[in-house]
């Protein structure tokens, strides 16, 4: 069952209670604290969610242990701790449906697998449709995921009163029309994924090193052959690229350029309440989505900034249109309060759809371009650039994903439902 | 008993006394008085119950730093959770209730988790309730969940209005105490435009209860001469009950001004979002009093020393009659002075340092208080309220040396500047030794538009505490922000004031300073989410040691008050188990806002009706007025159809479709975007636009053309008509007008700015209707006026003339298949010619028709529709549509991209036509499937539907798909899977189902 | 929310004035273009930490396109200028080296 963690090191209620017994003075780390190595078999650049992920199914699918995962600041703090924690896989494409659908799945089991309680809770995840355009959009969306094996259904304006009984249905502007329901989606909790996975790679004698800013990428005849950090020199035979918002800038260092650009993404979340609204919505033609927390705070997330940004502070007129869009579709969150809001950095492709890829430097391998929706796929991600890293070529999940699509013209495009009627 | 004193009450006003109820008993305060105040003078010390233990909660603060003091609010449409009780003003009629407890706040069952304390440390539940997997979503997550949240839900829609400001200054001042007014006035005597705001009802801050005097005067006659002055200056707005909330980029401050949180009978919005563009910002938002860790710091009558004595002097409230000070620094003998000046016995004063305090512990001695130095609490007793303390040494592990009864607690661990604001837009902080506390670094100030600079602290939200310091950098604050604005070098100088004369302060973290696990186990960092020393050293000896780890995985700080209290003992807590110093362990990021804003505040007046506007054709009316069913397509409504009494809106498209192929019908197209584009080099940069050559189209001549993006993808199509030599008229999709519009401007301006070419969007200067069907001539002969017959103006031409007395320009082109007149009017008369038309039309049983018979009409002549056909996804190659792709131009957008090899792939799905082999409909949004499974095991699709319909022309359902080699396959049978699995099969034909050779458009 | 002066109707619009149009300078290739510089032209992207510069419409304005010298870093702005550019003008790129010395985007510095 899961990780080979030895009965002391193993979390659950009787730990819990042992460690009572004696103050919790017992508890390890949850992960090592090493200096780096001269030379690992894998280094991976990023202790994110996307990064430890990679690393923990390198050494779990592919028996790849000597790994080194490097990061310039402290693990899971990019956009792994900074999003609304959202995991669907309704998605519409063939490729996104499969690793987005891996992923649910792998989240589904994640907790007994890492011995780490994630709180995946799948609550269900509503998509209102508040057009007769987003309807059919949703329709062939309901049709396609049969066909890919992803659990969804179209409901009607009824049943989604019944699921969230805080919704307005009503309108006046946009009337709810139905939804596109998937029971099984639903949220995590954003931090213990980056910390279980990461308490999983250190057991697994992976190296997870924080505070180690990779500053140069060496190569020998197209060939990586190590990266220089602020903690040193380091070695390596392969190189796996999970930097997220940061991808533009590591990727010149290995020389090379990306279709990607930085931008920021805000969130808010409300002070906490009780227990009123038990799924996941959202609402995309007026630009919201709002789930509860477990600690009662309403989380809500909105669009983008439209220019380059590196800040992690995002324009407030997004927070105000995102805001005045739920309360338009929740009107009992008016009286509630914004407790604090922020923004993360998120790397757009020219599709809005990843890339886990080859690259034109041999053993340099890159996954980034997540974009708006990075959390939901970390298992899928990570188990798609592991077989990647691994095997040097793309398994199945990986393969459409190629940096080389926008050159051929094999876009991935899911923004589908945001054509234009008549 | 905490109780009303017969004197004090600074902000009071006793004459008028205001009812209200707490948890539904009833209770009296006075004008002045907030909800905290009237609530501690009615000895309701306790006020809640904790996030995580339920433990009893009683108010600690006076101020928006309050974590305990929240409550339930109003009712009904007025109801409103998580209200904190330090900064609600009382009104007559105010409902509060205690929250976070079941069945109630004295008896609350969820407070068995503080027995189970031990068992549940920080992140306890990462490590727990992972087996059996279904029983976190089922038992476990709703456990917690409902034991979690604070207040209530609200139920129903809220019934108070809120409303947006938009403001300029010059210099924006935030805070209204001595160093916010003085700053103002700095500034203002420059002469540059000043807005001075105060969260608080009251102007003065701190100083007139910490005393002191400036120019010779107490602080409160220097506060009232001020405010006199500052109010009758010109060029300064002064604010009070009004926050700065956050600081954004390039000089964007947000002010949430409560305009009637304490008056709620008044008329007017209740609150008030100011979105202030500031060139200089100076925060003076003050400190706050910092807890020490002892342990039973959280019980109910242990209070912040300045929070105490803030009761005292500004409500008249006393918190108890016996109060032991516990301290680190000077400032809290103020409050024991305090105290004991108002009849109340302070048994014991605790100053941790071993050197003790400075002039005013000597004025507590001269005072006959016991002091005792080096001295700490070792524990507070009691359970919801304070009932004796033990006392141990400083230096030791707690052993007790006495236990003295009390009924409060007043403790001060030093002071914490304000940074919030500075912090929001990047300022850094620095670690100050002698005050143990992160101040704001100028050095590295926020930066602007400019790279400037655009933040600026005053008083001791910059770290001074004496009032002559605190004075003096307010001055210097206002004279450079004024100046930075471009103000007069007026010289202005600060007033003389008292200076601090403290002993220096000694940081203690923990209290004592070897407490053992018991004791830390029972002292609180974060009152609100019950985070305890012992937590946050479990999480360090866990490995979580960056500081956001660290509050992530105890939750410290992530409650209401964001830490308002906790952080900075929380940070030197972490700080002294990884044996680091304070500054290298940093802080968290601050956050916007700096206390929580009203989400209605947020959205503003935009709601219901007026939330997104509507766009309006100038026919609406009569859609209104005749029942129309409305879709949203962009920002306008257009008619889905016009059901008549009893039809279902199905019933209702298949009237208004037979009838048009039957007689003739009326659209309302004016939503059609229409753009003219003019000027010599108008055709070459048509054909640059759309993948047909236009340049070569006739004046008085139609021609139908397709626009793709740079990327190769059809993004719009229409009608282009030339007008003349230099000048096109294109029409657009309904959804496509603004943004095609925006497109040919990008590349005028952006590409090919040497080309002669103007474009103006005149979508909304035209009505336009279609009179569509075999009698649609007849309708138009009978308005009268120009000749519309065939010869003068036949398919694809058009013509301007008179029409029943209306200029029009009517184009002969045709979305249905029928007999066709596009008819285009001046808006102003759009309605007009409707009811013209419609009034024509009678004898020929005239119909409107909506957008649903247009699609079906559309589809039963197989044309594609922008966005069911295409989906941003799909070129026109797939569409067949080659014939639109011009072959003699060397270029247009889209071309090149089209070259690709995915572009020219032949396994790309075609556009056919599909009929059910038993007549049925099928399924929106169905796809096709092939043989098999691919490598992920999704079905293999071979194509899917685009567009389908019930024909009623026809009787049958009618349909258009994408499918792969589609058009090689014609005649083959494909199946549709349905969301259930059943199957679907559908015959490959053309799409082309209705008059395939055109006869009836034609005629 | 950012202030951009339009080089235009020299109004200091704010953000909510303004669509972003992305990565300036760039230089079309059309019909008969190698693949790489197609990719390069459609997808590849500067994206820096630091100087950028960038296109911006005064679209609830003026409707003109125009150019930004801005850092995403900090998000100041060295100048705005004319979308009908090859290159900065010498005042934005005197302006960019008065506070990023050394400073380099494609072809410019």
């Amino acid at each position: 069952m899961g990780t080979g963690f030895d009965v002391m090191k193993r979390y659950s209620v009787f730990a819990v209670a042992r460690e009572a017994a004696r103050y919790h003075t017992g508890w390890e780390r949850a992960w090592r604290s090493p200096m780096p190595k001269k030379k690992y078999d894998a280094i991976i650049i990023g202790a994110g969610g996307h990064g430890l992920a990679t690393a923990y199914y390198l050494g779990k699918n592919y028996g790849i242990t000597n790994v080194a995962i490097l990061e310039k600041g402290w693990l899971g703090g990019g956009n792994t701790g900074r999003n609304t924690t959202i995991i669907r896989s309704n998605y519409l494409q063939d490729p996104s449906a499969a690793i987005y659908e891996k992923a649910r799945s792998l989240y589904e089991t994640m907790s007994q697998d890492l011995n780490y309680n994630v709180m995946f809770s799948p609550r269900g995840v509503m998509m209102l449709a508040q057009t007769e355009h987003e309807v059919r959009g949703y329709l062939r969306t309901a049709h396609a995921n049969a066909l890919q094996g992803v659990s969804t259904e179209f409901i009607t304006p009824k049943r989604v009163k019944e699921l969230v009984p805080i919704m307005n249905i009503d309108g006046p502007r946009y009337p709810v029309l139905g939804a596109l329901w998937q029971p099984r989606g639903g949220t995590a909790r954003h931090d213990a994924v980056a910390w279980g996975y990461a308490r999983a790679c250190s057991d697994m004698g992976m190296d997870v090193i924080q505070q180690c800013e990779v500053t140069a990428v060496r190569r020998e005849g197209g060939k990586v052959v190590g990266v220089d950090t602020t903690k040193g020199s380091i070695d390596c035979n392969k190189l796996g690229i999970v930097v997220a918002g940061n991808s533009g800038v590591v990727a010149e260092m290995s020389g090379f350029r990306l279709p990607v650009e930085s931008l920021a993404l805000q969130a808010l979340v409300s002070e906490p309440i009780k227990p009123c609204m038990d799924v996941v919505v959202m609402a995309n033609t007026v630009h919201g989505y709002m789930s509860q927390s477990d600690k009662g705070e309403m989380v809500i997330g909105g669009g983008t900034d439209g220019f380059n940004n590196y800040t992690q502070r995002g324009s407030f007129h997004h927070i105000e249109e995102t805001v005045r869009a739920l309360v338009e579709t929740f009107p009992m969150i008016s009286r509630l309060k914004m407790l604090r809001q922020w923004g993360g950095i998120v790397d757009m492709t020219g599709d809005r759809s990843p890339i886990i890829s080859k690259t034109p430097v041999e053993n340099v391998f890159i996954n980034c371009g997540w974009g708006t929706g990075g959390f939901k796929a970390i298992p899928g991600s990570g188990w798609a650039m592991a077989e990647l890293m691994a095997k040097g070529e793309p398994g199945p999940l990986a393969e459409e994903f190629r940096m080389t699509r926008f050159r051929e013209g094999q876009f991935i495009d899911e923004s589908v439902a945001a054509g234009v009627a008549h | 008993m905490s109780t009303r004193l017969q004197t004090g009450g600074r902000l009071l006003d006793t004459s008028v006394a205001r009812e209200f109820t707490f948890n539904g008993k009833r209770m009296t305060g006075y004008d002045g008085d907030t909800l905290a105040s009237a609530l501690l003078a009615n000895d309701q010390m306790m006020v809640g119950r904790s996030f995580k233990y339920h433990r009893p909660r009683g108010v600690v603060a006076s101020g928006a730093e309050e974590p305990n003091g929240l409550v339930n609010m109003g009712e009904g449409a007025f109801f409103e959770p998580n209200q904190r009780v330090t900064t609600t003003e009382i009104f007559d009629g105010l409902k509060a209730t205690s929250q976070n407890h079941f069945p109630s706040l004295e008896f609350d069952i969820g407070a068995v988790n503080t027995y189970l304390s031990r068992f549940l440390p920080a992140g306890f539940y990462y490590k727990m309730f992972m087996y059996p997997r279904a029983f976190w979503k089922h038992v476990y997550e709703p456990f917690i969940r409902q034991s979690a949240g604070l207040g209530k839900a609200p139920k129903e829609m809220d019934a108070d209005r809120y409303e947006h400001f938009y403001a300029f200054y010059d210099v924006v001042v935030v805070g209204g105490g001595v160093a916010g007014l003085q700053a103002a006035k700095a500034a203002a005597l420059r002469g540059v435009k000043v807005l001075l705001m105060e969260q608080t009802a009251h102007w003065g801050g701190r100083a007139p209860v910490d005393g002191g005097d400036v120019d010779g005067a107490a602080a409160q006659v220097f506060v009232d001469t001020l405010v006199a002055e500052l109010s009758a200056m010109d060029n300064v707005v002064m604010k009070t009950r009004m926050m700065g909330a956050g600081v954004y980029d390039h000089g964007y401050l947000l002010g949430y001004e409560r305009v009637r949180d304490h008056a709620p009978k008044v008329k007017g919005p209740r609150h008030r979002l100011w979105r202030i563009r500031a060139g200089q910002i100076i925060t003076a938002t003050g400190a706050i009093e910092r807890p020490l860790s002892f342990a039973g710091n959280d019980i109910p009558g242990v209070m912040l020393a300045s929070a105490l004595r803030d009761y005292v002097v500004n409500y008249g409230v006393s918190i108890g009659d016996r109060t032991v000070v516990v301290t680190n620094n000077d400032d809290a003998y103020r409050t024991a002075l305090i105290l004991k000046n108002a009849g109340l016995e302070v048994p014991v004063i605790l100053d941790a340092r071993a050197g003790g305090g400075g002039a005013l512990a000597q004025a507590a001695r001269d005072a006959g208080i016991r002091v005792e130095n080096g001295k700490a609490i070792a524990k507070v007793k009691g359970g919801k309220r304070v009932k004796s303390v033990a006392i141990c040494a400083q230096a030791g592990e707690g052993s007790v040396l006495e236990e003295i009864e009390c009924d409060a607690v007043a403790m001060s661990g030093g002071w914490s500047p304000v940074v919030h604001l500075w912090s929001h837009c990047g300022g850094k902080l620095v670690w100050d030794d002698a005050d143990a506390m992160f101040r704001p670094n100028p050095e590295k100030a926020p930066t602007g538009e400019k790279g400037e600079a655009f933040v600026l602290t005053a008083g001791s939200a910059s770290g001074h505490f004496g009032l002559d310091a605190i004075l003096q950098d307010a001055t210097d604050a206002g004279k450079t922000a004024a100046a930075q604005m471009g103000g007069k070098p007026v010289d202005v100088i600060a007033p003389a004031a008292s200076a601090r004369n403290e002993a220096p302060l000694e940081p203690v973290w923990m209290m004592p300073q070897g407490a053992n696990i018991k004791l830390r186990m029972k002292a609180w960092l974060d009152f609100q989410n019950d985070v305890k020393v012992s937590d946050v050293q479990l999480a360090a000896q866990e490995g979580f040691e960056s500081v956001e780890h660290t509050k992530r995985y105890t939750t410290l700080g992530m409650a209401t008050d964001q830490g308002k209290l906790s952080n900075i003992n929380g940070l030197a807590t972490l700080a002294g188990a990884l044996n680091a110093p304070i500054e290298k362990v940093g802080t968290t990021t601050f956050r916007p806002p700096y206390t929580p804003i009203s989400m209605a505040s947020i959205a503003g007046s935009a709601r219901a009706e007026v939330f997104q506007p509507i766009r309006n054709t100038p026919i609406q009316a009569w859609h209104d007025a005749n029942g129309a069913y409305f879709e949203p397509v962009g920002h306008w409504r257009r008619p889905y159809c016009f059901p008549r009494t009893g039809e279902t809106h199905a019933q209702a498209v298949e009237r208004e479709i037979l009838q048009t192929r039957k007689s003739v019908g009326l659209l309302d197209a004016s939503t059609l975007g229409k753009i003219i584009v003019k000027g010599p080099d108008a055709g070459k940069f048509l054909d640059m636009l759309y993948t047909n050559m236009m340049s070569t189209l006739k004046p008085g001549k139609c021609r139908y053309g397709l626009m793709c993006s740079e990327n190769g993808f059809l993004s719009d199509d229409g009608v282009v008509a030339r007008i003349d030599e230099d000048t096109f008229l294109c029409h657009t999709t309904t959804g496509g007008a603004d943004r095609i519009h925006a497109h040919m401007e990008e590349w005028l301006q952006t590409e090919w700015w040497d080309w002669k070419v103007y474009t103006a969007n005149i979508t909304e200067q035209l009505a336009q209707v279609a009179v569509v069907g075999p009698d649609a001539r007849k309708v138009l002969e009978k308005l009268g006026g120009m000749d519309v017959s065939k010869d003068s103006l036949a398919f694809m031409e058009w013509k301007d003339g008179v029409l029943g007395g209306f200029d029009a320009r009517v184009y002969r082109i045709s979305f249905s298949g029928e007999l066709s007149y596009e008819i285009a009017v001046p808006a102003s008369q759009g309605r007009a010619f409707w009811d013209a038309l419609m009034d024509a039309g009678k004898e020929f049983d005239v119909m409107p028709y909506g957008t649903e018979a247009l699609h079906v009409m559309r589809a039963e002549k197989g044309f594609i529709m922008i966005g069911d056909e295409t989906d941003g996804t799909v070129i026109p190659q797939d569409l067949g549509l080659h014939w639109a792709l011009s072959k003699k131009k060397e270029d247009y957008l889209g071309k090149r991209a089209q070259e690709r090899s995915h572009m020219v792939d032949p396994e790309r799905w075609k556009l056919v036509g599909l009929e059910t082999l038993d007549g049925s409909v099928l399924p929106d949004g169905a796809y096709a499937v092939g043989e098999g499974h691919n490598a992920n095991g999704q079905r293999n699709m071979i194509g899917r539907v685009t567009s389908t319909y019930y024909s009623p022309t026809l009787g049958r359902g009618i349909a258009m798909g994408l499918i792969k080699h589609g058009p090689d396959r014609m005649g083959e049978v494909v199946e549709f899977p349905k969301i259930d699995g059943t199957l679907i099969k559908a015959r490959i034909v053309d799409q082309v189902f209705y008059d395939k050779n055109g006869d009836k458009q034609n005629v | 929310m950012l202030i951009l002066e339009c080089p235009y109707c020299g109004v200091r619009a704010e953000e909510t004035e303004l669509h972003a149009g992305g990565e300036a300078h760039l230089k079309r290739f059309g019909p008969g273009s190698s693949d790489d510089d197609f990719e390069g032209y459609l997808f590849a992207r500067e994206n820096p930490k630091g100087v950028h510069l960038e296109r911006w419409r005064h679209v609830n304005g003026c409707g003109k396109w125009f150019h930004a010298a801005r850092c995403t870093m900090t998000l100041e702005v060295f100048g705005t200028y004319k979308a009908q550019s090859f290159e900065p003008p010498q005042n934005v790129k005197d302006a960019i080296s008065a506070k990023r010395p050394g400073w380099s985007w494609r072809n410019f510095s």
